[in-house]
Parts: C-alpha cells; structure tokens; sequence
C-alpha cells in the first residue's frame, strides 16, 4: 500500500502554516516530528473524559484511566514485539531511559577499573549519563571508532571489547549522519562475550519496525515525540532478568510494595522503575503515535522516505561546493551537509527566512563534527510528510544561499 | 541624545530604506565584508565570545578615552550584526556603551537573531562589549 501524502499532510494541521511570509517546509524531523490530528484528539479526549490518577483511586475514572494506560504499555510491547509487557518502563524520553540504565545497571554491575563501550557518533544523551557513571564508579568510557563515511569501524569494535567491558551502549541510527548501524551483529558479537547491549532507538522507531526480541537488544530507549507523539515521554525497554536485578532509579509513590520507616520494599516490574504519577496523557498520545505508525506501515513509511532520500541527495548534489557528511551505506532520511565556503549558521538563516526549518549546529554530537573537523552542518531530516516538491524548496532555497553568500 | 544613539538612528534610517529582507541581508553581508580584518594571530580563543554557533572574536582597546572594539567571525551574517554593532559602539566613551539602549536591533528587524536558539551569540555579544566598558570605566583609565 503506497501513502496518498497530499491527504496525509491534512493530518498535521501545523503543516499548513505560513512562516516568513512563505509556507512552511518543515525538514527538521530528526529534531522533533510534527503530531497528527489522532494524536492531539487522543491528549484532549483523556483530559476531557478519562483524566484521574492511576493505580489508586477505586472510583470509576480511575480505574478506567489505569485500564488505558496499561493497555497503552501492550500496545508498545507490541510495537517493539517485547516479549513482556512489564518490560516496557515510561520515561520523560530517551534521555531519561538512557540515565535511568546509567544510574540503575551501573550502580549494580560497575565497578572500578570497568569499561563500557560506546561509539563515535553518539548523541549527548548517550555519552555524558555514561562519563557521569564512569567517574561515580572508576570505570572507563571507550569509544568505537568510525571511517570517514560515517560508519562504525566493526574490527576496533572485536578489539575494543575486553574482560573489563560490562556494557556496550550505541546508537541504532545517528541523529547527526543517518547512519544505521548495524545493531544485530554488534549484539551478537557483545553477546558471544556476555556483554549486555543498550541501543538508543530515538531516531530509529519513526522510519522502521523494531522487533526487540529478533535484535536480542538488553535495553532499547525511544521517545514519543520523535515518531509523531507528544513530548516529555517515552520508553525504556529491558529484559526482564536485568530490570529484575536492577536497583529502582527514583524513589517515591507507586514504585514500593510496602513502605515502613525501618525497610521500605519495592514493587514488581514495571512498577518498580516509575515513581510518582507519571505522564498519562501523553502516554496515550503516544500509544496513538504508534497506531497511527502502525496503520500506514513501516514498509510504505520506509518506501517514501527511502526514493525522498534519493532524490534529495541526486538534487543536492548538483550544488556546487556542497560537502556531505555522513554517507554511509545504509542510512534514513537524514542530509548533512554543509556548502565548503560558506558557514552552515548562514546558511540556516537564509533558508529560515525562506520558510525552510532545517537545524544547524552539532546536532547534539560535538564528537562527531569534531572528528569531521567541521563548525557543524546544516542537516535536513526528513519524515513521512515530506514531499519532492519541498526538496525542490530546499534546492532553490540554496541557491539562493549560495546567489548571497558564495 | 549621546553619540550612540545617534549612530544608532543612522542605522535604523539606513536600514528602513530595504522593504525586503533579501536586500536587507545582502547589506548585512556587505557589511560584514566591509569590516576591517584583524590579524590571524588576535584569533586566539580567549577572544572568542562564548554561545554562539558561528565562531566570533571581539577584541577592545582604549584610545583617548573611548572604547575601540575589532571582531571577526567565521560566519558572514553573523559578521555583519558584529559590523553594526561596531559601528554603534566603538569609540565611545565607556560610560555610554555601559548605558546604552540597543533597542535599534529590534527596530531594524533583526530580532530574531536576538532569541535564545538563534544566538545567545549576540546578547553575550553586547554583554561582552558592555564588560569590556565596565572594566575601563572602573578602572578609571577614561
Ligand atoms: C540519537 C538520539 N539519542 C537521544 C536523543 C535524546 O532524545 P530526547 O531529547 O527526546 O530525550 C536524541 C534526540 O535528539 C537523539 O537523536
């Protein structure tokens, strides 16, 4: 089944607004992807008919907002295919998922001298929660190298995995490069030494399906807000056996079995893991998200975005001086680059004032445009709402750029 | 009504002659071309003015009781809103530049460039004019 994208973009409301006088040519989905209709009539339909606090209250509301929740947390395990549905923990986003692992699994499993293993084209969310534990526990942060195409180099990678390495933490697609790694074979090989695996998934569940338990991942963050649902939620994934023996993350309501001023004793699974009322609503506009994902399909989504990709990069490409980065072999729709004359801060103004969104800077990966010897780029990410005719914006909004600048 | 805000007028006249934002960045960009080069060896880090996306040295000097401010930086846009700054602020008597209402900016529709994504850049801009001022006047060298 192929998308009708015209009759899709009607569902994101926010996609029909004027900017500078022009329309809006929204190519900053890496960033945050806009919400569809389902999801925003999914957060206003809780606070007007189900909102209550959950797992408390024996009244009526309560217990039917509690039934939507849990039944929000199957529908996410179906998603990722997770073979339990108490494996899905809520979190703020993929930032607190990231931390919550940093701080629980380390605070059980680290110990001085330890390394954990990350790579070159992490996100900051997946290297400072990391630095911080390394220094709370005298362990070791290393890094997996990358070639100049952005693609990790999977030989340093066997070499770097030692006796001392207890965690291996990479990113499934680089929010900077578009890279997809291979994850699969970098679990296996993590997994013949008994290392653990977190992958950090925030940019790869809007653009493909995610079978947890196919990838054998022990830990897979995400966040709502990336894949067309609301902000300030999103999903730790782990396998029971690790959340199981991982210390709690936060104290407070909810979280205890039993609370006495002597010894207070945690609750079970997923309990344990979310203190304190957490975020039903956008729990629920994220269950929405997923449906709304679900009911087009990872394999059109992947179609389109796939031949926009192409024609972007073959339209880009006929820019003078352009300079990718990031061209690895299998990447998603993320177009980094930067014109070698000009910096890419003027170049994201120009093209803001032509309506275009599109983000400059170090994307949250100063590593990498230091590996890259670069300022930073100007980076076009694009989703499932995108169109060939907006490229054809982008393309002669950077003429226009380089009419100004070059 | 000080110097500055004289200066300051001037741009606010020039600049209401472009009704489109086009001619209105090209000039900026003229600008930032038409800045005077500091020397390779003044880009040292020290210089540089922290938060903003583009890299921007500023350097400051007194001369006969008035500030002299030279910048440079790797981005053109930006170089030409360091240019206007520079015409508005250098040499100018210490106390002024403390003062000064820079309200122009917003006037002149380059707003946006004061807000916190686009560059903290240029508040910390002023602010690092305002405390190279500071440190002259109190140091009572005007
Ligand atoms: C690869 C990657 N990891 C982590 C994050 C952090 O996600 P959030 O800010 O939603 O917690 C992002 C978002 O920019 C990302 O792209």
């Amino acid at each position: 089944m192929s998308i009708n994208i015209e009759k899709l973009r009607q569902e994101f409301p926010i996609l029909q607004q004027v900017v500078n006088n022009r329309p809006l040519v929204y190519l900053d989905n890496a960033a945050t992807t806009q919400k569809p209709k389902v999801v925003m009539e999914r957060l206003l339909r809780y606070y007007e008919t189900e909102n209550s606090n959950i797992h408390r209250g024996a009244h009526f509301l309560s217990s039917q907002a509690t039934e939507a929740y849990e039944q929000a947390r199957k529908t996410i395990q179906r998603f990722i295919n997770a073979r339990h549905h108490y494996e899905v923990i809520f979190t703020r986003g993929t930032t607190e998922a990231i931390n919550l692992v940093a701080s629980s699994f380390c605070k059980k499993f680290i110990k001085q001298g330890d390394e954990i293993l990350i790579s070159a084209m992490e996100h900051h969310a997946n290297i400072v929660p990391w630095q911080m534990a390394c220094e709370d526990y005298g362990a070791v942060l290393k890094v997996i190298p990358m070639n100049e195409a952005g693609e990790l180099d999977m030989n340093a990678f066997q070499q770097l995995l030692g006796k001392k390495t207890r965690l291996v933490a990479v990113t499934h697609i680089s929010n900077a490069l578009g890279t997809i790694n291979p994850v699969k074979e970098i679990i296996d090989i993590a997994h013949a030494r008994d290392i653990p695996v977190l992958v950090d998934g925030a940019q790869a569940t809007p653009h493909m399906a995610i079978d947890v338990q196919a990838m054998d991942c022990d830990f897979y963050c995400f966040s709502g807000h990336k894949m067309y649902g609301p902000m300030g939620v999103g999903v730790l994934y782990g396998k029971e056996k690790w959340l199981n023996e991982m210390p709690p993350y936060q104290g407070g309501g909810e979280m205890i079995s039993e609370v006495r001023f002597d010894k207070t004793t945690y609750n079970e699974l997923p309990f344990k893991f979310e203190a304190g009322t957490p975020n039903v609503a956008d729990v629920l506009g994220m269950e929405a998200a997923m449906n709304f994902i679900s009911s087009l399909g990872h394999e059109a989504i992947a179609i389109h975005e796939n031949s926009l990709l192409q024609y972007a990069t073959d339209r880009l490409q006929e820019l003078e001086k352009i300079r990718f980065v990031g061209t690895a072999k299998q990447k998603t729709g993320v177009l980094s680059f930067l014109f070698t004359d000009i910096h890419p801060y003027d170049t994201g103004t120009i093209l803001d004032k032509l309506g275009i969104a599109v983000r400059t800077g170090h994307h949250c990966a100063q590593p990498v445009m230091d590996f890259f010897d670069i300022p930073g780029t100007v980076r076009a990410s694009l989703a499932l709402y995108n169109t060939r005719e907006e490229i054809d914006i982008l393309m002669a909004g950077l003429q226009k750029v380089r009419e100004m600048l070059a | 009504m000080t110097g500055i805000d004289a200066k300051a007028q001037e741009v606010i006249e020039e600049f209401e002659l472009f009704d489109d934002w086009m001619d209105k960045y090209n000039h900026l960009i003229e600008l930032g071309k038409s800045l005077p080069e500091i020397s390779d060896s003044d880009k040292e880090d020290k210089y540089l003015v922290k938060g903003c996306q583009a890299r921007v040295w500023l350097l400051a000097g007194l001369e006969n009781g008035k500030v002299v401010f030279t910048a440079d930086s790797d981005a053109l846009i930006t170089k030409g809103i360091v240019a206007l700054l520079i015409r508005v602020l250098s040499d100018q008597p210490p106390g002024d530049i403390v003062d000064a209402d820079l309200s122009f900016i917003d006037k002149i529709g380059l707003k946006e460039h004061l807000s916190q994504t686009r560059s903290n850049g240029l508040l910390n801009m002023i602010k690092q004019m305002k405390l190279y001022a500071l440190a002259y006047q109190r140091s009572g060298q005007a």
